[in-house]
């Protein structure tokens, strides 16, 4: 079996340093000057550890030095390196190690990293190639890492296993603007999907699981479907950003975009993928209903991906008019059981704070507690 | 003395030295110190009221017995009471097999601990797969009734339609439970029963009657046969052929101890077949022994609507081992809650066990032999009954196992003739009146393999005593 | 070589006969039983008769079933039992939220062999049953007395149907009152029937998830989920953690607040009988599994009673035929008041109310709350030890007593030794262990599994499935191997998939399989 290794190695770099992000040189080095050691090889380590017993049965193609040939070396892994060593790696290296893999037609690629280092493979692979993500940056907004570099490596080991018959899911990539988020302005944006192998063990068999949350997803949308033929004609609808509100506009039959928000009123898309302002001007004054998801791996439903909807817009929809949907899975591994909003004015996240009955399914929901 | 505590054969931790043992290990001074997660305006402090324990076994066994002989059966008693419960012959080695402690006591396990009951529902599966020519079931419904319910759902599910069509003689006891079933708190969900019209002459259903209510909406018919009273329907496949051109369901509801001698829905056009298992060896239990079926062809429509576990053959890990899995469990509530296909739960597995032993005692030949006599019984009997001065068959139709008896000349109700009946140690046939409209006066009659011409002719010496 | 009293594990083998499937077992020609012959003058009268059978409906070919000299099929099932592990012949503690008690010899033995019982039609008249519907009456008492309801019904067929059967009452009540309400609110933690059954009554479903700490849900999230849509609650407590919520009054006080009915899910009322009641909480409808809490036997999924109690308004909602009595003798009444009607043919499973009769009367009221209070106490007492194992972990209310069951967690083996749940279960089966229960969905509890050591199980009982935790938490640690390959002493080995989800792959029946491994 081919799997593709990509390592950052200055994930992580800024985090201890308190810099929130690693994604320029310039704070690569500061984060080196205030001490910072290199450890995202260390968390690769970790993971691929949990390989040895498939040792015979996989190959690893992966890049020079620090980006993976260190790793599979020391374990002892057979390896072939797609790239000639360098002093510095860029997010170029990623992007261009991940294409190489999608031309040799790897089985998996596993990377480690941030969020920078998900959205460099995104854009280089899209969802061609199952991927499994180790957590070594500082943030991790994207719900693509698994929870920790040992969960990765379970998570490897079982889709080495059961190679051919492993279900996958398609998971967030988020990125947040680093230069903002120093700041202590959180903008984080929604950038795509990578496809993840599917492990976690709610039901007995994973396989099974990840037709529920198709099942789902085809409730949540009929769900929606019929509440809105109940409304009337005039009330506009605002679709949030996430596979599982767009799943809702393709079954209307309707193009939104994906990773944006759009705006529909009497059975057309009139904003697609619309910027605040124009949110806030076509909507002002008008019956709204606003349906969004969770999006991202720490259970946000505002502030994270969908900055359109400002405090403005969100006072303008009201607290009311506003319909959240999840898959149940989704609702079940919160980590901490709780939805969050961060919208950036604390008395209208405190006002959208309290119990919320979130649509999981065709005449089903679960009460939620959002917290601030 | 001290009055010294009892120590109960079922309760082993009554034991006082055990119990404070425990007790001690816990840390708990006294019962309520077990319960102190619940508060004392919760707790109930009297005593029940419950008359004290007999506690030897002798005593409990006899104070039962004596209770229940003020019970009359039909060992002691001749019977021509069915109704959905007929009495029938049970061979020895369904009750060994049926009451062995492993099978009685056993629950939820995988198949590893619980092999050999898996087989014997997989064998189960596979002999009454032939019994009804189809190839998939799931385990069975609580009854006959619910197994009715659960393939109208099923049909309504397939076909995206709100509306069933069922006969008007259908088994009164069943029209509730499917009301029950098929009616919703959500207009949208509701789906609407009609009732086909019968046939006077007959008791068949009235095929106009069906063609005019039978279009584009209907998600399934619903025919019995033999039917509740007995008819058998003969246009079988012309009814078939009128449902499925709509695009509906053709759900046949058979009894299957029938079935060795009438052809098997399937070949007459039932897309689903159901029953309830009754009569392949359970006993009468004051209808304890009953349990629903629903079976249809292995496709995918088919299979994926079912509402309850599906067992069947899996793949070893090692070669050439049998062993079973639980199929498509993403279609129960137990994977998906509210989502599920209806509920399920605990139904009516045991007698998968004594269906599938008393299947395998009675072979090809068995089937054909017992629905034979219950046809030649059945129609001696009716013959007899119908030549009765002032008795009359309702029907004109061929018949199985039961037939209408109208006694509305003879001037007497249904209620006096049974209780003379009962005089002379005989339950007489089951009162229809108010079953139906103008079914008064009339009694449905059950004739099984366990009755004997003497008992037949000594129920019509009777009859023709009291009808003097 | 008998159990070693030191470590209480025995060296154990269940039955393999690698029997073949019964068609295989076929010699054509022989039979298995033969039933009453048609009487020769029977036949000589009909003898001319034609079209007894209307041609069409003639059976075209014989049916395929195999043809087996009775020892041999006698033989078969016998060793098919034999690979089977009830709880007559396993310490079978492990079926958590619905562990079975003994089921007494006497009360199977009466009900299989006293034709009073057995040899009832539930149609025969009044006069002739009066035994049984005394018993039907008596129990029905001793229910009332238990829970504190007004009026039982014992026509569910099970804990599932009783749940429905609740449903269809409230949705009765609500359309007889004209309210339009198309809710129902649940918790996570109870049974998937709770959400399952009302929905199937069209019901739109409300889950609620459960606190993290407390381990069921706030008062203030159970009222965000409360509205004048709620039709009713379907709860359970304690939940399938063996929590106790100990306001469980306030929950019940804030649906009736909103105007919605309180429905109790006790199928499992094992270890507060006699403790707490439903009355005293305030529920206006409950049920009880009468296979499990009082007695009678499982087999192997049915079947069994879901008895149905309602109070207030509630008891002339139940199905007919009602039992009662006049001060002289029992009646079945089929005209009551606003009853739903029917959700099970004739009086439900007579034979089970049978053995329950027996049951209660076997132990009295003192026995009755002895069999709560053991339940409770081998539950304390299995907590305990079980937490010691290494491996283990207990989710929620830490500190508190728990009632007659637990739901712990091998989350931490797992990250330590990469075995979980499944790993344990399938090797419980080589120490004689049936089987354990691991979490309904959603296994919101990490690698669950369930215990409920209920009031039939010895203090060495307990111990003795403890101690085989305790060794397999050992090999997951030290001899994974063992595990991973497990079950090495049970009738088969490993199965690819037990939980097979293409259909295309569903093999339910012997002509199936033949056709798919191209068997004549």
């Amino acid at each position: 079996m081919l799997i593709g290794l990509i390592v950052n190695p200055i994930a992580g770099i800024g985090g201890p340093a308190g810099l929130k992000g690693s994604d320029s040189e310039e704070i690569q080095r500061l984060a080196v000057s205030l001490g910072s050691e290199y450890r995202s090889n260390e968390k690769t380590k970790i993971a691929l550890s949990e390989l040895t017993e498939e040792k015979d049965q996989l190959m690893f193609l992966t890049g020079s030095g620090l980006m993976g040939e260190d790793v599979v070396k020391s374990l002892g892994f057979s390896y072939q390196i797609l790239d000639e060593k360098k002093e510095r790696t860029t997010s170029e290296d990623t992007l261009m190690l991940a294409k190489i893999m999608k031309e040799k037609k790897v089985d998996l690629i596993v990377f480690s990293g941030g969020d920078g280092t998900a959205r460099d493979i995104y854009n280089a692979i899209g969802l061609s190639i199952p991927c499994v993500g180790i957590p070594a940056g500082v943030k991790i907004h994207s719900a693509v890492y698994a929870n920790n570099p040992k969960d990765a490596g379970v998570l490897i080991k079982q889709y080495v296993n059961q190679f051919g018959e492993s279900a996958t899911v398609d998971c967030e990539v988020m990125d947040i603007d680093e230069e903002k988020f120093r700041q202590n302005i959180v903008d984080a944006k929604l950038y795509g999907y990578l496809k993840i192998p599917f492990a976690r063990n709610l039901m007995q068999q994973s396989k099974a699981s990840i037709k529920f949350s198709e099942h789902d997803l085809q409730g949540i949308a009929d769900e929606i479907i019929e509440r809105m033929a109940k409304k009337d004609d005039n009330t506009c609808y605002i679709f949030g950003t996430g596979g599982t509100t767009h799943t809702i506009l393709e079954k209307l039959g309707l193009k939104g975009s994906l990773l944006g928000v759009d705006v529909v009123f009497q059975k057309n898309v009139v904003i697609k993928d619309g910027a605040e302002r124009d949110i806030y001007e076509y909507i002002r004054g008008k019956d709204v209903i606003l349906i969004l998801t969770v999006i991202g791996g720490q259970g946000h439903i505002f502030g994270r991906g969908n900055q359109q909807l400002s405090p403005r817009v969100i006072r303008e929809i009201r607290k009311e008019n506003i319909w959240i949907v999840a898959t149940a899975d989704k609702l079940y591994s919160l980590h901490d059981n709780l939805l969050h909003v961060d919208t950036s004015d604390p008395d209208l996240d405190e006002e959208l704070s309290g119990y919320w009955r979130i649509i999981v399914g065709w005449h089903e929901e679960i009460v939620c507690q959002v917290a601030v | 003395m001290k009055e010294e505590k009892v120590v109960y054969p079922y309760i082993p931790n009554s034991n006082p030295e055990t119990q404070r043992e425990m007790m001690d290990f816990v840390g708990a001074k006294d019962m309520w110190d077990l319960y102190e997660e619940i508060p004392e305006e919760l707790r109930y402090k009297e005593k029940l009221a419950i008359p004290d324990g007999i506690l030897d076994e002798f005593g409990l066994k006899k104070h039962v017995e004596k209770i229940l002989a003020k019970n009359k059966n039909c060992d002691e008693f001749t019977n021509f009471l069915g109704a959905g419960c007929a009495q029938h012959f049970i061979p020895a080695v369904v009750d060994e097999i049926t009451t062995r402690g492993e099978f009685l006591t056993c629950y939820g396990a995988e198949s590893w601990g619980d092999h050999g009951k898996y087989q014997a529902f997989v064998e189960y599966n596979s002999m009454l797969a032939e019994l009804l020519d189809t190839e998939v079931m799931s385990v069975p419904q609580f009854d006959g009734g619910q197994a009715i319910s659960t393939a109208m759902a099923m049909a309504c599910r397939i076909t995206d339609r709100k509306k069933v069509l069922v006969p008007e003689l259908m088994n009164p006891g069943y029209k509730s439970i499917l009301e029950n079933y098929m009616h919703s708190v959500q207009d949208e969900l509701e789906v609407q029963v009609e009732y086909i019209k019968f046939e006077p002459e007959t008791g068949r259903i009235d095929l106009a009657d069906l063609k005019e209510k039978l279009n584009e909406d209907v998600a399934a018919v619903m025919i019995e046969n033999p039917g509740f009273l007995g008819v058998l329907e003969d246009r079988g496949e012309e009814i078939g052929e009128l449902v499925t051109s709509v695009g509906a369901e053709f759900v046949v509801y058979v009894n299957p101890i029938s079935l060795g001698i009438l052809e098997a829905p399937a070949n007459y056009g039932a897309t689903i077949t159901c029953g309830d298992l009754h009569s392949l060896g359970l006993h009468l239990s004051a209808g304890n022994g009953q349990a629903g079926f629903i079976s249809t062809q292995g496709e995918a429509k088919y299979l994926n609507n079912y509402k309850d576990f599906i067992y069947g053959f899996a793949e070893p890990e090692v070669e050439g081992e049998y062993v079973f899995g639980n199929m498509l469990i993403e279609r129960t509530h137990y994977s998906r809650r509210a989502f599920g296909n209806e509920y399920t739960g605990t139904g009516t597995n045991l007698w998968m066990i004594s269906a599938a032993v008393y299947m395998a005692l009675m072979g090809p030949k068995g089937m054909e032999e017992v629905g034979t006599t219950i046809l030649y019984n059945s129609r001696y009997a009716a013959e007899k009954i119908s030549r009765i001065p002032n008795v009359s068959l309702k029907f004109t139709s061929p018949f199985f196992q039961e037939f209408v008896v109208d006694f509305s000349q003879s001037g007497k109700t249904v209620q006096e003739i049974n209780k003379q009946l009962l005089a002379n140690e005989i339950f007489g046939g089951l009162d229809l009146t108010g079953c139906y409209e103008d079914f008064d006066h009339c009694a449905l009659y059950c004739v099984t393999e366990v009755n004997t011409r003497e008992e037949i002719d000594f129920l019509v010496e009777c009859l023709e005593k009291i009808l003097k | 070589m008998g159990q070693d009293q030191e470590t209480l594990l025995r060296d154990f083998h269940q039955a393999r006969w690698s029997e073949p499937i019964i068609y295989e077992m076929s010699t054509p020609g022989e039979r298995g039983v033969i039933t009453p012959a048609v009487d020769k003058k029977i036949k000589d009268k009909l003898r001319n008769k034609e079209n007894m059978i209307p041609e069409s409906l003639k059976r075209k070919k014989m049916v395929d079933l195999p043809e087996i000299g009775q020892m041999r099929v006698n033989r078969h099932y016998m060793r098919l039992s034999q690979e089977t592990l009830g709880n007559d012949v396993s310490v079978d503690i492990g079926q958590g939220t619905c562990t079975m008690k003994y089921s007494p010899k006497v009360q199977e033995h009466l009900v299989s062999r006293n034709s009073n019982i057995a040899s009832v039609h539930p149609y025969q008249d009044e006069s002739t049953i009066q035994g049984l519907l005394e018993i039907y009456y008596k129990t029905e008492q001793y229910l009332k007395e238990i829970s504190g309801m007004d009026a039982f019904s014992f026509q569910p067929g099970g804990g599932a149907q009783a749940i429905y059967t609740n449903a269809v009452i409230v949705r009765k009540y609500f359309e007889d009152k004209g309210e339009d309400r198309d809710e129902i609110v649940t918790t996570i933690f109870s049974h998937p029937a709770d959400a399952g059954a009302p929905a199937t009554c069209g019901y739109k479903v409300i889950d609620l998830m459960h606190d993290k700490d407390q381990g069921y849900p706030t008062l203030e999230a159970f009222k965000a989920a409360l509205s004048e849509k709620t039709a009713a609650i379907f709860i359970t407590n304690p939940e399938d953690t063996g929590i106790f919520n100990p306001r469980i009054k306030e929950y019940v006080d804030a649906a009736h607040e909103v105007g919605a009915v309180a429905v109790y899910d006790q199928a499992n009322v094992n270890g507060i009988m006699g403790i707490t009641r439903a009355k005293e909480a305030g529920f206006d409808l409950i049920h009880y599994n009468l296979h499990k809490t009082f007695s009678a036997p499982h087999g192997g999924m049915g079947p069994g009673v879901g008895a149905l109690g309602a109070r207030g308004v509630f008891k002339d909602y139940i199905p007919v035929p009602k039992v009662s009595f006049d001060g002289e003798k029992y009646l079945l009444e089929h005209e009551v008041k606003q009853s739903i009607g029917k959700v099970r043919s004739f009086i439900g499973n007579a034979a089970i109310i049978v053995r329950v009769y027996m049951w209660l009367r076997s132990l009295g009221a003192d026995g009755v709350r002895e069999a709560a209070k053991c339940a409770v106490l081998n539950n304390q007492y299995a907590i305990k030890k079980i937490s010691q194992i290494r491996g283990v972990t207990m989710y929620y209310a830490e500190g508190k007593r728990r009632i007659e069951q637990c739901r712990y967690s091998w989350e931490q083996m797992k990250e330590e030794t990469g075995l979980g749940t499944e790993d344990v279960q399938r090797r419980l089966v080589d120490y004689s262990m049936e089987h354990y229960w691991e979490s309904h969905h959603p296994h919101i509890v990490p690698e669950p599994f369930t215990l409920e050591p209920t009031d039939s199980y010895s203090k060495k009982d307990v111990d003795e499935f403890i101690a085989v935790l305790e060794k397999i938490s050992w090999e997951c640690y030290n001899d994974p191997e063992v595990i991973r390959t497990a079950p090495h002493n049970a009738p088969c080995h490993g199965i690819k998939n037990y939980y097979e989800s293409d259909p295309a792959n569903v093999i339910c029946s012997w002509r199936q399989y033949k056709k798919k491994y191209g068997i004549d």
